[in-house]
């Protein structure tokens, strides 16, 4: 499976695309396609600080549940409004309409600690090997 | 720590890959979990057809003059009132009460088979073993060379026809007939695990191949999908059938879980009997009730359930129902608590989940002949 090059990653499968000093995060194909169906996510009042590994929601799938965990540090500046009336774009598009927040950074610098896609795709290997 | 193990296959192992299915570890089998997604997997059975692979059940043979008297003694439904070609649900019970298993037993006209969960299947055939009278009874584990397949929906007798007996399409619920399928020797059951109607064909794992891509080409103009354990789940989930593991185990009884109908205390003597008719006779303190949400995050089973601020259960099957388009689960709370209607919360890490007491079935429009 290949993951996107023009964002970045967590080990725990969130995704992260920076533009301008605020971050767009989602959750990656391959906690998808772990998850299986998305019926429901439930994500932070805008304006809420999030720390650096520290839960912002939860996305329920049919058969399991599972917290998101803040890729950077800052506030929630944004929510996907559509994922209310339709969680399954989180399984059809993961990095695109299925983007969950947005996250003004803290600081900038800490945007490029995260996984590269090669690392990533390393990470999902060695989890399986 | 456990030694590494190598996962056991199924003939289908192979199809299932080529499916795309997500294949898992379940009961130390590599067993497909989902091929396209959980809720359209489920659509398929409760709107057409679906083939699961079960193989990983447990098949016992059981044979010999004594072979009656020894299922009616570890078993808690009436065996006897078995009738040749048809099938029956039961416990199997600790003397303690506690559910060793669920099973299904077929009686043919020599001899029983008794079907088991995979998960139990090495404690079910050591516990009956031990039961075993000296003489009378020969007892057999056939599970390593029995395939198991599910043809589940509504259109399951359609997909079968001219490839079964005709008499098999006309087998009432809970009934089975020895016959071919696709010119393979096998067991032709109208049972299921998920509220359709359909059948559950036992065969010789050698002519897995045969079976599985004749069902494949006969059901490709009747929409026939796969289905793996995920959907699996929540088709029996809003039947409210019980899964060992979750809902019932060695800790809890049959008359716990709503299983009273199964638990023949007219029978003359049979394990676990003591236990449960003094259960029955002091009264229950806690019983399994099926619950739905609003909203939409979901029951995980381990989930405590509250009431009136204390907490009353907790939670032991929960999941989205696709039928419903809403979460549904069971559990098991103090026996004032069970009446429909009745207000619960249940923990969900730090929020509390407003729920209240259904009857089950949650769903009620299921296509299986009753």
């Amino acid at each position: 499976m290949a993951y996107p090059d023009d964002v970045r990653y967590t080990a725990e499968h969130e995704w992260a695309r920076e533009q301008g000093g605020v971050v767009t995060v989602g959750i990656t194909s391959y906690a998808t396609d772990q998850l299986g169906d998305v019926v429901f996510v439930e994500l932070p009042e805008v304006g809420r600080k999030v720390e650096v590994g520290g839960t912002f929601g939860v996305v329920e799938a049919v058969k399991t549940v599972s917290d998101l965990f803040a890729p950077v540090a800052g506030e929630v500046v944004e929510i996907n409004p559509a994922l209310g009336d339709n969680p399954a774009i989180v399984n059809q598009d993961p990095y695109g309409e299925g983007w969950m927040v947005k996250i003004r950074l803290a600081d900038p610098a800490e945007f490029a600690k995260l996984l590269g896609s090669a690392d990533y795709e390393k990470l999902i290997e060695e989890h399986h090997a | 720590m456990t030694a590494p193990t190598t996962l056991k296959r199924t003939p289908f192992t192979e199809f299932h890959r080529a499916a795309g299915a997500k294949l898992v570890d379940f009961a130390g089998f590599e067993m497909p979990v989902r091929y396209t997604g959980d809720v359209r997997e489920h659509q398929a059975v409760r709107t057409g057809v679906g083939l699961f692979d079960i193989t990983h059940m447990g098949e016992f043979i059981v044979r010999g003059e004594g072979a009656l008297a020894f299922l009616d003694q570890v078993v808690t439904n009436d065996v006897s009132s078995l009738a040749v070609g048809q099938a029956l649900y039961s416990p199997m019970c600790r003397p303690d009460g506690g559910i060793v298993d669920d099973l299904l037993v077929y009686r043919y006209a020599d001899h029983y088979m008794v079907v088991v969960n995979a998960s139990n299947m090495a404690k079910d055939f050591a516990w009956m073993q031990q039961q075993l009278p000296a003489t009378g009874v020969t007892f057999e584990n056939h599970s390593d060379s029995t395939a198991l397949l599910a043809v589940q929906g509504p259109k399951a007798a359609e997909v079968l026809r001219g490839h079964v007996p005709d008499a098999a399409l006309e087998l009432g619920y809970y009934r089975f007939m020895p016959g071919p399928v696709f010119g393979v020797e096998a067991t032709l059951s109208r049972t299921g695990y998920t509220g359709e109607d359909g059948f559950e064909l036992y065969f010789p794992m050698e002519h897995g191949v045969k079976v599985w891509e004749g069902l494949a080409a006969a059901g490709a103009a009747h929409g026939l999908e796969l289905i793996g354990l995920g959907a699996r789940d929540t088709l029996r989930l809003e039947m409210g059938y019980m899964l060992y593991g979750n809902d019932i185990d060695d800790t809890t009884s049959p008359l716990e879980a709503g299983l009273g109908w199964t638990v023949k205390m007219a029978k003359s003597g049979f394990t676990g009997r003591d236990a449960l008719a003094k259960q029955k006779a002091e009264g229950l303190k806690r019983k399994l009730v099926g619950f739905q949400l609003d909203g939409r995050r979901v029951p995980r089973h381990g989930m405590a359930i509250f009431s009136g601020g204390r907490q009353v259960g907790h939670v032991t099957s929960g999941t989205f129902s696709p039928s419903l388009e809403r979460p549904i689960g069971m559990g098991y709370v103090e026996t004032g608590l069970t009446a429909s209607g009745t207000a619960l919360e249940i923990q969900a890490g730090t929020t509390m989940l407003p729920a209240r007491v259904t009857a089950r079935p949650f769903y009620t429009r299921g296509s299986h002949r009753s």
